[in-house]
């Protein structure tokens, strides 16, 4: 069956295209792009409502779907649900899983569940290490043929030079990247929040800045020495760009992503208004003013490569508890869109054309995928997002099986209207107005 | 304040929180940190103890105040000290009060502390006075519960009354914080005595130098308002008072500092250290002390060691917390 | 806003009470003052002078603060607490003939709460009432010894004891309360 976007706006930076095309979907690829498309016989055609704008889809390459395991907190089907209700057409997902994702059976029984009940495409992560433990390689051969597109052990840092030294090596091979979570653990400590004056007025134990960069620095320097790909996880301090900055200039292998919390909100936000909320408690945690304002100099530089949310779902119970007895996280998914359009568009520190580039264009080139452009013959998998609309975060309708966010009750200004995977719209957004134009979200599988 | 006349009831100050705030209440049900509290706010605590003070030495050390009054003393943490302070203040109040030390039993149950405190509340408490290892876990639990929560010391975050004690015992001695400067020396970083002290004293207008290893100093704390120093002679040179913070074995088997013998050389408070601080000067400790590790025993022992009267003045203290919390606020809704 | 007592009014008074006082105790010896905060203090210093030259015998005087005993402190259950000011009895009321000094008495309450405390300072020989002003309306079995002024009132109406120590000058109103403010 063909579908025929009318008349909207396109932004797809691959094709140099930032005006108004018509885009013409045939199954589930791109079919033709271009300006006045003829509408031909047996054609949905839908209009697009003035305002959207059609996005090569966006692809969030750091969440954790929590399944197999731990289906209390997400489920494929939940995850991919809040991904696609946040504008993702694909997600790639973080091996700490129970079992850990460091085998080709784990992968396959991923891959299989997202094939039935996966709102958006899935792109396992494999771990580096056997059970994530740190001390040997995981199969990684057997993780790519199985479909892994990464290796990472989000959740810990690789914790010895030497592992990482051969994870790049190992890894570079099938030209997969490393991504990790970088901190020094003998430097995090116990630490539970940003080692400045804030944790230190709130009796909180310190994560310095130095544990991220220190392990962003040596992680540079083994990308430097083995020519391999090394993609830095939710970095969050000023001196870790730096390091990422200075080495992209010496031409290391090097990309970065940062999680829309870090460009949002600092540390100061833990004393109040509410005070100690667990749902300001990840790692890497808030960070200060100073580290922001790099952040947004970085996003204007190009020095980041990618937004990821880091989507860690937790529920409810799990978070209501003391603030260092509460697991680190938050999710994303649903509000990355808004934030980054509020706080990073509308502020003008990027432009739309950038914004696609880092939801969209770099996550699909680091993660070697498909996607980031909607050339013809190219999957049709499409965000379509809306500038002005006002977006107010409510919680309670989370497709996300958790609920730990932040950002419950803000208003943001832009929003998704709706996302299409394969051809098909997953996701429309009833409270825009005109978004009924893509019609009613079906189920992908 | 006579109820027969016509200023017998206190008119309720019907401001918002942008103006000015009469010092006859506390704006909160709660009594979380000292970084809550206003300059009137802690004069006025300061000022109801003087009066509680003199409950101690009548005869019958009892009045009628809190009769009818449920207080629940949840010690998470072990601490015969503070807890022994407060329910001493309880019963001179007529409170009726409860112990529940917790300990980390109810934990290792898998009660959450959250579960813990519902199940306590139905027993209609009107006050918490709560000490736990977590810092910022009296916020948590004032955000849950209807009974007001006192915070007896969370965690490395605050412990109000020990600062509110400390800062009574220096006014009645020296009539004043303002311009005052007070040396406090030892473990900062992981010390809830000390952030208490700090934001009360600098709120208060006293000069506040901070003396410890550099191991133990809080990142980013100058921002506080204090000096900060590895130098003990600097700290006490001149200074109107001395608080010593203990040292705990566990922070030189965490590396802090090479040992306890070393840490008294550097920065043990001796009678020759001493000598550098005003010939007046008051020598405190929130206790329990560790002679011979940050304190000599001639100088906790000395003329100006007023660490008794810490204690004593503890209990006045927290009758005057108890008092003006149990009539409740009239605002902050239980969230 | 009528004026029921006017300074001298108040000074003839003060020295009628402390004469009542001295033909009663048939003398000062064990007997001591004890005003009640605010007004009924610096009433008590009065009286005190007055006795001494009287009798050129001096009268140890306390200050008492009965907020702590108050009847009505745990009634309200949410409030602003009333402030607590210091009790002050420098002397052991053992055995001692105590004159207890107020300004007003009215329901009775404040004089309850007065003897409740003054008995946790252990055992008087007995306890006077000294008021300015008694206006009635008694809600305890209350009755006092040495009455400067009998001013029948209505509940609507409130009475106020001025003193130069506290409000600048001696005298005694009536005024009427307006809607919400009467009890
Ligand atoms: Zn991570
Ligand atoms: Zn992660």
């Amino acid at each position: 069956m063909k579908r025929l976007l009318k008349g909207g706006h396109l932004i797809d930076p691959l094709q140099g295209i930032d005006a108004v095309r018509d885009v013409l979907l045939d199954g589930d690829r791109v079919a033709a792009v271009g300006l006045d498309l003829p509408v031909g016989k047996d054609v949905e055609v839908i209009a697009v409502p003035s305002g959207c704008i059609l996005c090569p889809g966006f692809v969030d390459m750091h969440v954790h779907l929590r399944e197999p395991g731990q289906e209390h907190k997400e489920t494929i089907a939940t995850g991919t649900a809040a991904a696609a209700a946040g504008g993702f057409t694909g997600v790639a997902c973080m091996p700490n899983t129970q079992p850990v994702n460091d085998g080709a059976s784990v992968t396959r029984a991923i891959l299989e569940r997202a094939a039935l009940e996966g709102a958006v495409r899935v792109y396992p992560i494999g771990a580096v290490s056997k059970g994530m433990k740190g001390e040997s390689l995981a199969e990684i051969a057997e993780l790519r043929a199985a479909g892994c597109v990464a290796v990472s052990d989000d959740g810990m840092p690789v914790p010895t030079a030497l592992l990482m030294r051969r994870a790049l090596e190992y890894a570079g091979m099938f030209n997969m990247p490393v991504i990790d979570h970088c901190e020094d653990p003998s430097l995090k400590g116990e630490g539970v929040a940003h080692d400045g004056y804030i944790a230190a007025m709130l009796g909180l134990r310190g994560i310095p800045a130095t544990a991220e960069s220190i392990m962003v620095e040596r992680d540079i320097a083994l990308a430097e020495m083995t020519g391999s790909a090394v993609h830095i996880a939710h970095l969050s301090t000023r001196q870790a760009l730096r390091a990422v900055w200075a080495a992209k200039a010496r031409g290391v292998r090097v990309t970065c992503e940062v999680a829309p919390h870090h460009f949002v909100l600092t540390d100061e936000r833990l004393a109040g208004p509410i005070s100690y909320d667990t749902n300001l408690k990840m790692n890497p945690p808030l960070r200060e003013q100073a580290d922001v304002d790099a952040i947004l100099r970085g996003f204007t530089a190009g020095t980041i490569d990618a937004i990821a949310t880091d989507h860690a779902p937790h529920q409810t119970d799990e978070k209501h508890v003391e603030f260092d007895r509460a697991p680190f996280g938050i999710i994303g998914l649903e509000t990355a869109v808004s934030l980054t359009l509020d706080r990073l568009v509308h502020t003008g520190v990027i432009t739309l054309r950038r914004m696609v580039q880092l939801m969209s264009v770099n996550p699909c080139r680091i993660l070697n995928v498909p996607g980031g452009t909607l050339r013809p013959e190219r999957p049709a998998d499409i965000t379509i997002i809306a500038l002005s609309a006002k977006v107010t975060v409510d919680l309670s309708k989370s497709r996300s099986r958790s609920r730990n966010s932040p950002f419950g009750g803000w208003t943001l200004k832009g929003g998704v209207v709706a996302t299409i995977v394969g051809g098909k719209t997953v996701y429309v957004n009833d409270e825009i107005p005109g978004a009924a134009a893509f019609g009613a979200a079906v189920a992908r599988a | 304040m006579n109820p027969e006349t016509t200023d017998a009831t206190p008119s309720l100050p019907t401001g918002t929180d942008d103006q000015p705030i009469p010092a006859n209440r506390l704006r909160s049900k709660d009594l979380l940190g000292i970084a809550e509290l206003s300059v009137e706010e802690i004069s006025l605590i300061l000022d109801t103890a003087v009066a509680m003070k003199e409950i101690a030495s009548r005869p019958i050390k009892k009045v009628p105040a809190l009769r009818g009054k449920t207080v629940v003393n949840l010690f998470f943490e072990a601490s015969t000290r503070t807890r022994t302070s407060f329910e001493i203040a309880e019963k001179r109040l007529s409170a009726d009060t409860l112990n529940i030390v917790a300990g980390t039993s109810s934990v290792v149950k898998g009660e959450t502390l959250a579960d813990t405190v519902h199940n306590i509340e139905a027993m209609s408490p009107d006050l918490l006075v709560v000490r736990h290892s977590s810092s910022g876990s009296c916020h948590f639990l004032s955000r849950i519960c209807r009974a007001g929560v006192i915070n007896a010391g969370d965690g490395m975050h605050e412990h109000p009354t020990q600062a509110l004690l400390d800062a009574f015992t220096i006014r009645e001695r020296k009539q004043r914080l303002a311009g005052l400067k007070v040396a406090i020396c030892g473990d900062l970083l992981h010390s809830r005595v000390l952030r208490s002290n700090v934001l009360l004293l600098t709120k208060m207008g006293a000069d506040v130098w901070l003396c410890g290893p550099p191991t133990l100093v809080p990142t980013g704390f100058a921002r506080s308002g204090v000096h900060i120093t590895s130098s003990v002679d600097e700290a006490v040179e001149g200074a109107d008072a001395v608080m010593m913070l203990r040292i705990q074995l566990e922070r030189m088997l965490g590396g802090y500092f090479p040992s306890l013998r070393e840490y008294f050389n550097v920065f043990g408070m001796t009678p020759e250290r001493v000598r550098r601080a005003k010939p007046d000067v008051l020598i405190m400790h929130p206790g329990p002390m560790n002679r011979g590790v940050e304190i000599a025993s001639e100088v906790a022992d000395g003329p100006y060691s007023v660490i008794l009267d810490q204690v004593a003045n503890g209990v006045a203290v927290r009758m005057a917390v108890l008092y003006l919390l149990s009539g409740g606020a009239e605002h902050e809704a239980v969230a | 806003m009528p004026v029921v007592m006017d300074a001298d009014r108040m000074s003839r008074t003060l020295t009628r009470i402390a004469h009542e006082i001295v033909e009663r105790n048939r003398g000062l010896d064990r007997l001591a003052l004890v005003g009640v905060r605010t007004r009924g203090v610096p009433i008590a210093s009065r009286l005190a002078l007055r006795l001494r030259e009287i009798t050129g015998q001096d009268v140890p005087v306390g200050a008492l603060d009965i907020t702590l005993y108050r009847d009505d402190l745990m009634h309200h259950p949410v409030g602003p607490q009333p402030l607590v000011r210091s009790t002050d009895i420098p002397f052991s009321i053992d055995d001692r003939v105590i004159v207890l000094v107020d300004d007003v008495l009215y329901t009775g309450r404040t004089v309850r709460a007065a003897l409740d405390e003054l008995i946790d300072f252990g055992r008087p020989k007995s306890i006077q009432l000294v008021v300015i002003v008694d206006r009635g309306h008694r809600e305890l079995p209350i009755k006092a010894d040495y009455v400067g002024k009998n001013l029948p009132t209505s509940h609507t109406e409130s009475v106020a004891v001025r003193l130069a120590e506290t409000d600048g000058c001696d005298e005694v109103i009536i005024e009427k309360m307006t809607g919400e403010d009467a009890e």
